[in-house]
């Protein structure tokens, strides 16, 4: 496993996103709910950008005319053709069996504790003072 | 966040010699803003299109008879940084279709104020003629990848075939469109003079789905969801297939050569099988038929790719294309709309190198001469 130091929290806005790349790899960070969540920014239906979609809500309907929204911005909504996937673990909502986006694990740490390594993307430059987010990668 | 798909060009490693560049042969351009016509609308119309806007036969002004499932039925990454809707500014085209897909050639349609469904005629006529004005002025001299069709409302006749012969000597378009969803099927009679002049003029009949006939979109009455009047396109065009067919089109106009836009290719088989059926039995009943309705659609017909039938099996959509043909089908993106196909991706079952150079390349380049 390698830890890549991607971004300081401070980059990536409440509902943003920022894609960065690891290893060849573009992997999407977005911040919800205080939360960041790393998956890999290509859509495994057909291929679009996850940066584009829309970070949309659980809709459920208990009974006729009653609609109650969950896990608001925690669902994302893919740009092209709708699909719906948690950012949570990446499971298709409409074929949650064989499609998923891949995810990796994600972790705040703040600057004094990344500064004694080892880390990969050396060229971060990480001060003290700020956190960062950290994405595990299993290669 | 990047502004285009972050993917490399497709196949950027081969070599230029055999790399396999595509042409798309749905890419839909929009309007900035209606003003935009305004060079190419007499003062009379341009007043008319502010004081009434356009007359389409759909419940509500301004929008469409169902919700669509994104803004303007786009790509939710289409919207041009610019501003304005997705498919209005060339730059951003280029820079997140036409570049990295690496197309050759780009043939328009151009769903604007659907001019083939407009009940003020006469409106329709005019503005007809703004829309081919424009896509010479804003695209294809701008952008000589992007090719423009001649569009023409096909209820005004006599309107339609003027505005063929006006277009075809500025010899700028490579196809002339009419929609499926006319006041009758397109095989009737009344429609003959359009063909007869594509035929002449040995330009492609192009039909892209869509449109306001003043009919439900299907045999069986009003659709009550978008999910539901979506699969409506392909009905509409099986409709259309068999009215040309049966009614003698391509045996009257042997030379004339139709493409089917944006109705996928799934459905084409069983209905030439049904049609081959019911001739054999009833082709007294149309003696003027000379030989099985599926020969004729094998000569006549080009169907576009998109959107391509996604069977859970991949062979299954092996069998669809073994069925139609590989010389039938045109690759094609429909680009700017949420319901685009990849051209990397949206195959999902092997193609040969020479499947792949017909259907992304060859079978288009022959046919629109290009």
């Amino acid at each position: 496993m390698t830890r890549h130091i991607v971004a300081r929290t401070t980059d990536i806005p409440p509902g943003g996103n920022k894609v960065v790349g690891v290893d060849g790899r573009d992997i999407v960070v977005f911040h919800v709910n205080g939360e960041f969540f790393a998956l890999l920014n290509r859509c495994p239906h057909a291929g679009a950008p996850l940066d584009k979609a829309a970070c949309v809500a659980r809709l459920t309907s208990p009974e006729p005319g009653v609609y109650q929204r969950s896990r608001v911005g925690e669902l994302l909504r893919c740009a092209w053709h709708g699909w719906e996937f948690d950012m949570r673990t990446g499971q298709s909502w409409f074929d949650p069996k064989r499609v998923k986006v891949r995810t990796y694990p994600v972790v705040i740490e703040d600057g004094e504790t990344l500064a004694k390594g080892p880390y990969v993307a050396e060229t971060f430059p990480v001060h003290v003072e700020d956190s960062y987010i950290v994405i595990e990668i299993n290669n | 966040m990047s502004d285009v798909i972050d993917r490399p060009a497709l196949e950027q490693d081969e070599s230029a010699k055999s790399r396999l560049r595509i042409i798309d042969c749905d890419i839909h351009p929009s309007l900035h803003s209606r003003a935009d016509l305004n060079p190419f609308l007499p003062k009379r119309w341009q007043e008319h299109l502010k004081t009434f806007g356009d007359h389409l036969r759909t419940p509500y002004i301004g929008t469409t008879p169902y919700p669509r499932s994104s803004p303007l039925i786009a790509r939710r990454d289409a919207w041009p940084p610019t501003g304005g809707p997705p498919g209005s500014d060339l730059a951003f085209m280029r820079k997140q279709h036409l570049d990295p897909l690496d197309i050759e050639f780009g043939i328009l349609q151009v769903l604007d104020l659907f001019i083939f469904s407009q009940q003020n005629l006469d409106f329709g006529a005019a503005i007809q003629r703004a829309i081919n004005d424009w896509q010479l002025a804003y695209w294809t001299s701008r952008e000589p990848r992007l090719k423009a069709s001649i569009l023409v409302g096909q209820d005004d006749t006599e309107a339609a075939v003027a505005e063929i012969e006006r277009c075809a000597k500025l010899g700028q378009y490579v196809q002339i469109n009419v929609s499926p969803r006319a006041n009758e099927p397109l095989g009737r009679h009344r429609y003959w003079p359009i063909y007869a002049r594509a035929e002449e003029l040995g330009l492609p009949l192009g039909i892209h789905v869509g449109g306001y006939g003043g009919h439900a979109p299907t045999g069986g009455g009003w659709p009550s969801y978008y999910a539901e009047e979506h699969q409506s396109n392909a009905h509409t065009m099986a409709a259309t297939l068999t009215s040309l067919v049966i009614e003698g089109v391509p045996e009257r106009f042997p030379g004339l050569k139709i493409v089917f836009i944006e109705g996928g290719f799934g459905w084409i088989s069983s209905t030439m099988w049904r049609m081959d059926q019911h001739f054999e039995r009833f082709r007294s009943e149309v003696p003027h038929l000379k030989r099985r309705p599926s020969e004729y659609v094998k000569q006549h017909f080009w169907f576009t790719t998109q959107p391509i039938d996604e069977p859970d099996e991949a062979k299954h959509l092996r069998s669809l294309i073994d069925w139609v043909g590989v010389d039938r089908l045109l690759f094609s993106s429909d680009y700017p709309h949420w319901d685009f196909d990849d051209p990397r991706f949206a195959f999902r079952t092997p193609l040969s190198e020479t499947e792949r150079a017909k259907i992304f390349n060859g079978n288009a380049r022959a046919l629109y001469k290009l």
